[in-house]
């Protein structure tokens, strides 16, 4: 059984040991423990039941912390003895530890660091690598969210769209260290997906399927960025798209749009193309205005000003950013891009220069100052 | 060991040697080949067991200071074109100041222009070690 599958198993362990009385917090760690045991011990004796041989291990280590914390007694007396039954699983474990996890009470680096210890079944040391953070640093932010979410019964529905917005952070981390954000985030929306029928949850997995299968064009070998239109395209995942697009039409034929279904039919407009000359802005523009009625997001309003800027030309584009507050993250890159093609160059490399300044990542600010310099050594006539 | 950080600044320090123009005024290659070099420097450090972080700064920010109770804290930014700035640093956990000078050395024979070395200052500072286990 590969990590992936074992960390599979670990809501629904978590949830087991709740529903027979340990408290999130104390059942959340003797499950990691069993995982512990599970990683050295399965691979030379491995168990009939992965799922039975677990949630017996973590109620073992359950029991044996709660004896050696004797400011437990109490509950020690409530918990010893066999495990009680619990009843046949009227509720979903795991898709309540989503809720619980993405606890509106918690702030989002908290909920997203609990996802993935608790539904993720990742170790706090992979996830502040991930983060790039000291795992004392993680350690403590996941013991003060479990904390904060101790009062929470684990029974109560929770808000999708708070869970959506916290596998959507973790999508969007990407990938620095040594675990896969992307790929995890999409792994837990997909788990999602197939525990709640909601157009909202295939829109947000069929968006990152999406992007996903562009990833090995988005970066060339020596690690530079590779904007959209210069990408490689035969290098995009198709099988990746295909679910995705397949995904995205079968919430969409629901008639229930959302936020997260509009940016993934955008997505899929730029993976259904051959080539970048075949790109359908026109609608394109057009779900960028669903968007932006949607989201009122001044980052959708500068993402269609691009839309628009190749639908319709640059000086289109150029209006439409006017209009908008320059402090916003990546404005001067547009601005610069639609200049150039308005036939400014002067005035594009300048704000290049300006935009590699502010630039949110190195790979960024590099491929800004690339352009900068690019346009400042054309012969100028 | 000792640890070591190795400043670079955007400006502030010694007189440069050399005036290099700005690096947007770079022909493309020339960028190519100065970035290649930072990152080939980082993944020596890495290689040889040296490297212990590396990071870049954004240009923009601002001072900081507490204005009293119950008021916010006061800013001042963004910062001045005279002022010394931070762009970013190594740190580096080696043998020796000597080798601590060396590295810096390397690094600051960072290509420019015409493939050049641009002579930039950098600023080595040890790092108030941790104590030792037996008291000289």
């Amino acid at each position: 059984m590969n990590g992936e599958l074992l960390r599979d198993l670990v809501p629904a362990v978590i949830g087991v040991l709740v529903r027979r009385g340990a408290d999130f917090a104390s059942a959340e760690d003797a499950v990691q423990d069993a995982l512990v045991d599970a990683v050295r011990g399965w691979p030379a004796n491995p168990p009939r039941d992965p799922r039975g041989w677990l949630i017996t291990v973590a109620w073992r280590r359950f029991l044996d912390a709660a004896r050696a914390d004797t400011s437990r007694r109490r509950r020690e007396v409530r918990v010893e003895g066999e495990p009680v039954p619990g009843p046949v699983e009227a509720v979903d474990d795991t898709l309540q530890l989503y809720f619980l996890c993405a606890h509106p009470c918690l702030t989002p680096a908290s909920s997203v660091a609990l996802t993935l210890r608790a539904v993720g079944g990742l170790t706090t040391r992979q996830i502040a690598r991930a983060y790039l953070v000291p795992e004392a640093t993680m350690a403590q932010r996941i013991s003060r969210a479990k904390r904060t979410v101790s009062g929470v019964r684990l029974n109560q529905p929770g808000a999708v769209a708070t869970v959506l917005r916290v596998l959507y952070l973790v999508f969007n981390e990407g990938y620095s260290g040594d675990v896969d954000l992307a790929a995890e985030a999409i792994r837990l929306t997909r788990q999602l997906a197939a525990r709640i029928d909601d157009e909202e949850v295939a829109g947000l997995l069929a968006l990152m399927l999406l992007h996903h299968a562009r990833r090995p064009a988005r970066t060339s070998p020596d690690g530079r960025l590779v904007p959209l239109a210069e990408q490689d395209r035969s290098r995009w995942d198709r099988h990746l798209i295909a679910e995705g697009v397949e995904v995205l039409q079968q919430a969409l034929a629901r008639d229930r749009l959302g936020e997260f279904q509009t940016q993934a039919a955008i997505a899929a407009l730029h993976a259904d193309a051959r080539t970048v000359e075949e790109t359908d802005w026109r609608q394109i523009v057009e779900w960028y205005d669903e968007l932006v009625r949607r989201t009122d997001s001044p980052v959708a309003r500068l993402n269609r000003a691009v839309a628009l800027g190749e639908a319709d030309g640059p000086r289109t584009g150029l209006a439409a950013l006017a209009g908008l507050d320059p402090a916003l993250p990546r404005y001067a890159a547009v601005a610069a891009y639609l200049h150039e093609r308005a036939g400014d160059p002067v005035t594009a490399a300048r704000r290049y220069a300006e935009a590699a300044r502010s630039a949110p990542s190195l790979p960024e600010r590099d491929h800004l100052m690339r352009q900068a310099a690019r346009l400042n050594s054309q012969p100028r006539s | 060991m000792a640890k070591y950080l190795l400043l670079k600044h955007y400006r502030g320090g010694p007189a440069p040697t050399v005036d290099w123009a700005p690096m947007d005024q770079w022909t493309p290659d020339e960028v190519d080949a100065h970035l290649r070099f930072m990152h080939d420097f980082g993944a020596r450090l890495e290689e040889t067991g040296e490297l212990v972080d590396a990071q870049a700064l954004s240009p923009d920010g601002a001072f900081v200071r507490y204005d009293g109770e119950g008021r916010p804290p006061v800013t001042d930014g963004p910062f001045v074109e005279t002022k010394d700035l931070i762009a970013g640093w190594y740190i580096i956990d080696v043998e020796s100041w000597d080798r601590a000078v060396e590295l810096a050395g390397e690094l600051s024979a960072a290509p420019g222009p015409g493939g050049r070395p641009i002579h930039e200052w950098l600023e080595v500072r040890p790092f108030h070690g941790v104590p030792a286990a037996v008291p000289e």
